[in-house]
C-alpha cells in the first residue's frame, strides 16, 4: 500500500532527520512507528501526506509516486489524526466530521449516515452530539470525533501523529482498545506514530523501530520482544516488558518461577526439585512424566519455593496468576 | 434652566449646519475607516503569512500613531493641500494601526493545532483562511475596527481645520465667536456618535464570537 524506496530528509537547517529508510506498509495493517525523540518518527509520517517533503527517494502509495500528485487531493485521502486534536471549535461535531466529505463535493444526504454510523461506532450517540461543540466534550470523547472526522472521507489510509498520548491514562487505555476493535471492522491502512511501547505493542500488527533517521527493526510485535534484533531494540522494549510480554503471550518459555510459591515453612514432605532458571515447558515435562504434583525450586543447589500442577496447568492454559 | 434653553435655541437656530456638518463628519470616518479595512485586513493577512515582516509593516503603523493628530494634519497640508483628500489621508493613517494589529493578532493567535488538522485533511490556504482562521479571528478584527471607529470619529474634529468640515467646523465657529452653546452643539453629537458608534461595533464584536468559543468555561 505505502512504500518508502530510499527516502532521505535533510531539513533547511541540516539536520539529516531520515538517512534512507525503506519501508513496505501493507495494506489493510496497523504499523507503529516508534522511537526516541528526535528518531524521525514523525517525520516519516508526515512525508506520507506531504506534510513534509522528502529531499530524495520515493514514497509510492498504491504504486503511485506520491510527488506527482497534487497535495490537496492526496491529503482528501488519507485521514489525519494528530496529537492535539486539532478540531474545530467554531464549528459543531457535525461540521467538523461532514467538512471532508463536503470538500471532496459529497452532499450532505450521502455522507449524512456515513457520519451517524462512525459515531455509533465510536460510542457517541449522534442524536446527543451531533449538534455539540467541541469544547462541550471531554479529551477522549474530542479525539474519538477526532478519529471519526479522520475517517469520514472513507480514505484507505489514516495517519495517527501519537493521538493518545495528550489523554488521560483511562481514556487512552479506553481508545486504544477502541481503535483496535475498530480497526477490525473497517480495515484501513493505519501508520501510528508513538513513543509509548506499551501501546505499540498493544495495538499495532507491524511494528517499525527507528533511531536516529533509520529503522532498527521491522516485525510483528511478538516477534519484535521475542527477537529483538540488536542491544538498541532490546533496551528500548525493556526487559520487563520482554519478560511481561513473553509470560503473557508465551507461557512455555516463562521462568517456573513465575509460578512458583515462596517458601515459608520448613520443608516437611519430600518433593523433586527443578532448577529456577528452568522454563515451564520443562516442569511440565517433568511433571506429566512422572506423574508430580509439587516440585521445589531449587537455586544454587537450596530450595527457595514450590510450584504446583494446577497452577502450572492454569498458567499455560492462559490464565492469569491464581487459582 | 436658562444655560439649558439657550443651548436648546441655539441648536434650533443651527439644525441645517449640524445636520449638514454630522452628514458631512460621517461621511468622512466612513470612508477613512472603510478604506482602512480594505487596505489593513489583506495587509494583516499578508504578514500574519510572513512573520518576520510584521514587525516592520507594524512599526510602520505604529510611528504614524504616535504622530500628534493636529501635527499629522499640519505635515499633510504642504504635501496635497486643503480640503476632503488630506483629511481622508490623515484619518486613514490613523485608523490602519488597531485594524492591522488585530488581524495580525487574530490570526496569528488562532491554534496552530487547528491549522496543522485542517492542512493535513487536505484543505487548501484559502479554505483554511475563510472557514478556519478568519472566522475564529472576526471578533479580534472588529475589536480593531471598533477602536479605529472610534478614534476616527473623534479626530475627524480636526478635520475642519484643512477645510473638510465636520462637526469640528461648529465647534471651531463657537470658539471664535465666543459661544459656548455653538462649542457644545459640535462636540456634544460628535461624544454621542463615538459612543453610539463604541456600542453598535461592540455588540457585532459580541456577535462574531463564534458560538463554539463562547461555551469556554
Amino acid at each position: 500500500m505505502i512504500t518508502f524506496k530510499n527516502v532521505k530528509k535533510t531539513f533547511e537547517d541540516g539536520t539529516e532527520a531520515i538517512k534512507g529508510i525503506d519501508l513496505h506498509i501493507e495494506e489493510g495493517k496497523l504499523v507503529a512507528l516508534i522511537g526516541p525523540s528526535g528518531c524521525g518518527k514523525t517525520t516519516t509520517m508526515k512525508m506520507i501526506n506531504k506534510l513534509i517533503e522528502p529531499t530524495s527517494g520515493e514514497i509510492l502509495i498504491g504504486g503511485e509516486n506520491i510527488a506527482r500528485q497534487k497535495e490537496v487531493d492526496l491529503r482528501r485521502n488519507i485521514g489525519y489524526v494528530i496529537q492535539r486534536i486539532g478540531l474545530f471549535p467554531h464549528m459543531t461535531i457535525e461540521e467538523n466530521v461532514g467538512l471532508i466529505p463536503k470538500l471532496k463535493g459529497m452532499k450532505k444526504e450521502e455522507y449524512n449516515q456515513k457520519v451517524d454510523e462512525l459515531l455509533n461506532l465510536v460510542g457517541l450517540d449522534p442524536s446527543v452530539y451531533k449538534k455539540r461543540y467541541p469544547l462541550e466534550l471531554s479529551g477522549g470523547q474530542q479525539q474519538r470525533v477526532g478519529v471519526v472526522r479522520a475517517l469520514a472521507g472513507d480514505p484507505p489510509i489514516i495517519l495517527m501523529d501519537e493521538p493518545f498520548s495528550a489523554l488521560d491514562p483511562i481514556s487512552r487505555d479506553q481508545l486504544q482498545d477502541e481503535l483496535k476493535q475498530l480497526q477490525t471492522k473497517i480495515k484501513k491502512t493505519i501508520v501510528f506514530v508513538t513513543h509509548d511501547m506499551d501501546e505499540a505493542l498493544k495495538i499495532a500488527d507491524q511494528i517499525v523501530v527507528l533511531k536516529d533517521g533509520l529503522i532498527e527493526q521491522v516485525a510483528a510485535p511478538k516477534e519484535l520482544v521475542q527477537t529483538p534484533k540488536n542491544e538498541f531494540v532490546r533496551s528500548f522494549i525493556g526487559e520487563d516488558r520482554i519478560n511481561a510480554f513473553l509470560n503473557l503471550h508465551t507461557p512455555l518459555l516463562s521462568p517456573v518461577t513465575s509460578i512458583m510459591d515462596p517458601l515459608t515453612e520448613e520443608i516437611k514432605t519430600e518433593f523433586p526439585t527443578i532448577d529456577s532458571t528452568a522454563d515451564l515447558k520443562l516442569a511440565a515435562g517433568e511433571m506429566t512424566g512422572r506423574n508430580i504434583i509439587s516440585m521445589y525450586v531449587v537455586e544454587n543447589g537450596k530450595p527457595i519455593g514450590i510450584i504446583h500442577q494446577n497452577l502450572l496447568l492454569r498458567k499455560l492454559a492462559g490464565f492469569e496468576k491464581g487459582v | 434652566m436658562e444655560i439649558f434653553q439657550a443651548f436648546w435655541d441655539t441648536i434650533l437656530q443651527r439644525q441645517d449646519l449640524i445636520i449638514e456638518r454630522t452628514i458631512e463628519h460621517l461621511y468622512l470616518s466612513f470612508s477613512a475607516i472603510l478604506i482602512a479595512i480594505i487596505i489593513s485586513l489583506p495587509l494583516g493577512i499578508f504578514i500574519s503569512r510572513k512573520q518576520k515582516l510584521a514587525e516592520f509593516y507594524i512599526g510602520i503603523t505604529a510611528v504614524f500613531q504616535t504622530i500628534p493628530s493636529l501635527a499629522l494634519f499640519g505635515f499633510l497640508v504642504p504635501l496635497i493641500g486643503i480640503g476632503f483628500e488630506t483629511a481622508l489621508i490623515a484619518l486613514i493613517i490613523y485608523a490602519l494601526l488597531p485594524i492591522l494589529r488585530n488581524t495580525y493578532t487574530g490570526i496569528t493567535g488562532v491554534d496552530q493545532a487547528i491549522i496543522e488538522a485542517g492542512r493535513g485533511m487536505g484543505m487548501t490556504s484559502s479554505q483554511i483562511l475563510f472557514k478556519i482562521e478568519l472566522p475564529l479571528s472576526l471578533s479580534f478584527l472588529m475589536a480593531g475596527i471598533r477602536t479605529a471607529t472610534v478614534l476616527t470619529v473623534g479626530v475627524a474634529t480636526l478635520a475642519t481645520f484643512v477645510g473638510a468640515g465636520g462637526l469640528g467646523d461648529v465647534i471651531w465657529r463657537g470658539l471664535q465667536s465666543y459661544n459656548n452653546n455653538l462649542v457644545l452643539a459640535g462636540a456634544i453629537p460628535v461624544a454621542l456618535l463615538a459612543l453610539g458608534f463604541d456600542f453598535i461595533l461592540k455588540l457585532m464584536e459580541k456577535r462574531t464570537t463564534p458560538k463554539g468559543l463562547k461555551m469556554k468555561s
